[in-house]
């Protein structure tokens, strides 16, 4: 499998024709691994012995005729997902020698489907970060070009779908955390509604805006592994109840006689050539048979400052337990407790998880609660509101992922604000929590852009129908890094 | 709005963090950036709306106070730096 990828859909036909063995396809993914990951740095740790003793005992369940479609298959988690045995970093100092005692649900659920983990991936620390530059462990390679970013926080995961290491990885979407480095890094990244998956086990950021998502080649290997993650789980109390459709079914859905509702505002200021992108790709839709209409998010403006008041507050509370007592790193030498708290959190966080904490802090701090944190979650019901009227008009809302393509490593690093922005088309999903994709739909510069289409609550099964019927009818999610075919 | 050392002296305690001497001017530079950045929400109107909690306006599902959960303290315990007994040990906290 040189140069070559395959989906989690080829590889469960090539497993169940027996063309091919989980060992083989579990060895060539270590080799491509190991080849490749000293450039691209999107792994943090990589479970080969573990990995192949597993892929031995899904062959022998295949042989007895016990597998599932997935049974075998390589994959890779993020390193936020808790993984009894295995150490789970969150790519902090803080947690760089903690081992979960057990598995996140997801981990869980994906184990028991008969997925093969071979590691877990690199990201922004406590996914924090929209370009993976804020990792313990340094900055994941865009393996469309090294001297960019794969995007963050899902840098890692995006980066090894990406150059064929794994053919699917699992990500967090607290602010656009798997559908930005799924569009920088050229594959499909999706993030289903808050509550759609439970988030026990999943480090926490934000708890009222983080969700699990999936970084794959196509919609629908989204739908494959989405089918299995999703589901009312009792250890996540925000873990929904509502039953699962069948995705799979829902995919070959005909868009036509649909509405596409694009607000007016996304294009303000957009670079042109993404634009242009944007506009084939609506193209590619009509030519299906939808209805392209305008509308409007008015308070767009305002999305990314809420998100960047909202995300803090609960990352400066949640990250509150890392105290240096119960798991984690801990400073030497502290005389008492307080010193200790201290100590331990200034060497444990690095700078932009300190800042997040103090900004969360500061807009939680007496005096100034209500001007930004209650006032923050009010514009978020503004926010929206503005969303569930468009979906009054339309079936689903499409438009750019990212305002650009793959920005060069170390281009934002000093300018939080500037970074922020980057969230600017991402972060309303999160803040409504709304389902959303980002699909490949074009090259600016020789560097893959994303279209992102967001659903109403619970609407997976539309939105991955939508993009599976847009990958039916363009090439760009086949495209290789480097732009070959 | 702009950050003095004391503001952020007094948000790095809320926060149990140590600013050295030599980080003070770049937290008031980037804090004091991304307090400019956030203060845009001052100008949104927002009337009598309801500040939104959760993102589904869904209320929190309890559950039957019972015992569902095995003990796993020494399994916990396994990632703490220093335990004595079952105990979590802290430097002495009352005199």
């Amino acid at each position: 499998m040189a140069e070559q990828r395959h989906t989690l859909a080829e590889m469960a036909r090539l497993l169940e024709s027996g063309a091919i063995s989980s060992r083989e396809l579990t060895e060539a993914s270590l080799a491509r691994i190991e080849a490749r990951d000293s450039e691209l740095n999107a792994f943090i740790t990589v479970t080969a012995e573990t990995a192949l003793a597993a892929a031995d005992r899904a062959d022998q369940q295949r042989a007895k005729g016990n597998a599932g479609p997935l049974t075998g298959i390589p994959i890779a988690q993020k390193d936020i997902f808790c993984t009894a045995g295995v150490a789970t970093t969150c790519a902090s100092r803080m947690l760089e020698n903690f081992v979960s005692p057990y598995d996140a649900t997801v981990v869980e659920r994906l184990n028991a489907a008969g997925l093969i983990s071979v590691g877990k991936t690199n990201m922004d620390e406590f996914a924090m970060g929209s370009s993976n530059e804020t990792s313990y462990f340094g900055a994941v390679k865009n393996p469309w070009d090294p001297a960019r970013s794969p995007g963050g926080s899902s840098g890692g995961s995006a980066a090894a779908v990406a150059a064929g290491l794994v053919p699917m990885a699992t990500g967090t979407d607290t602010g656009g955390s798997v559908r930005q480095p799924a569009a920088l890094c050229g594959i499909t990244g999706f993030k289903p509604s808050y509550g759609r998956v439970s988030r026990y086990g999943m480090i926490a950021f934000a708890s009222s805006l983080d969700q699990a998502g999936v970084l794959a080649l196509t919609a629908e290997d989204a739908a494959l592994i989405t089918q299995l993650i999703a589901g009312f789980d009792e250890r996540d109390s925000t873990c929904s109840d509502q039953p699962v459709p069948d995705y799979m079914a829902a995919l070959a859905s005909s868009v036509a006689g649909k509405k596409i509702g694009v607000p007016t505002e996304y294009f303000d200021g957009l670079d042109d050539n993404c634009a242009q992108a944007m506009h084939a790709a609506f193209d590619v839709y009509r030519q299906l048979g939808a209805e392209i209409i305008d509308v409007h998010l008015p308070n767009l403006p305002l999305a990314v400052p809420t998100y960047y008041v909202v995300s803090p507050a609960e990352a400066s509370s949640n990250l509150s337990r890392f105290d240096g007592i119960r798991f984690g790193y801990r400073a030497d030498g502290a005389e008492d407790i307080e010193s200790l708290y201290k100590q331990t959190r200034s060497v444990g966080f690095g700078d932009e998880v300190k800042r997040r904490i103090m900004t969360g802090t500061y807009v939680l701090s007496a005096g100034y609660y209500d001007a930004y944190y209650l006032k923050a979650q009010k514009v978020r019901q503004l926010i929206s509101n503005d969303m569930a009227r468009c979906f009054e008009q339309v079936d689903i809302i499409a438009g750019p992922t990212t305002p650009t393509p793959a920005f060069r490593l170390g281009e934002k690093v000093d300018d939080p604000v500037q970074m922020y922005l980057n969230d600017i088309y991402t972060v309303s999903a999160n803040l409504a929590g709304l389902p959303g994709i980002s699909v490949p739909c074009g090259l600016v510069d020789g560097l893959p852009v994303g279209l992102q289409l967001i659903g109403p609550h619970f609407a997976e099964a539309a939105v991955l129908n939508f993009a599976h019927q847009y990958q039916l009818h363009s090439d760009w999610h086949k495209l290789l890094p480097g732009g070959t075919n | 709005m702009a950050l003095t050392r004391k503001d952020i002296e007094y948000i790095a305690h809320l926060a149990r963090l140590e600013v050295h001497e030599d980080e003070i001017p770049a937290y008031t530079d980037k804090l004091g950036k991304i307090i400019g950045f956030i203060d845009a929400l001052d100008a949104a109107e927002t009337g009598d709306l309801l500040p939104m909690a959760h993102p589904l306006n869904m209320s929190q599902r309890l559950r039957p106070d019972v015992v569902t959960a095995a003990d796993q303290r020494d399994v916990y315990q396994q990632n703490a730096a220093e335990k004595e007994g079952g105990l979590y040990i802290v430097p002495r906290v009352v005199e």
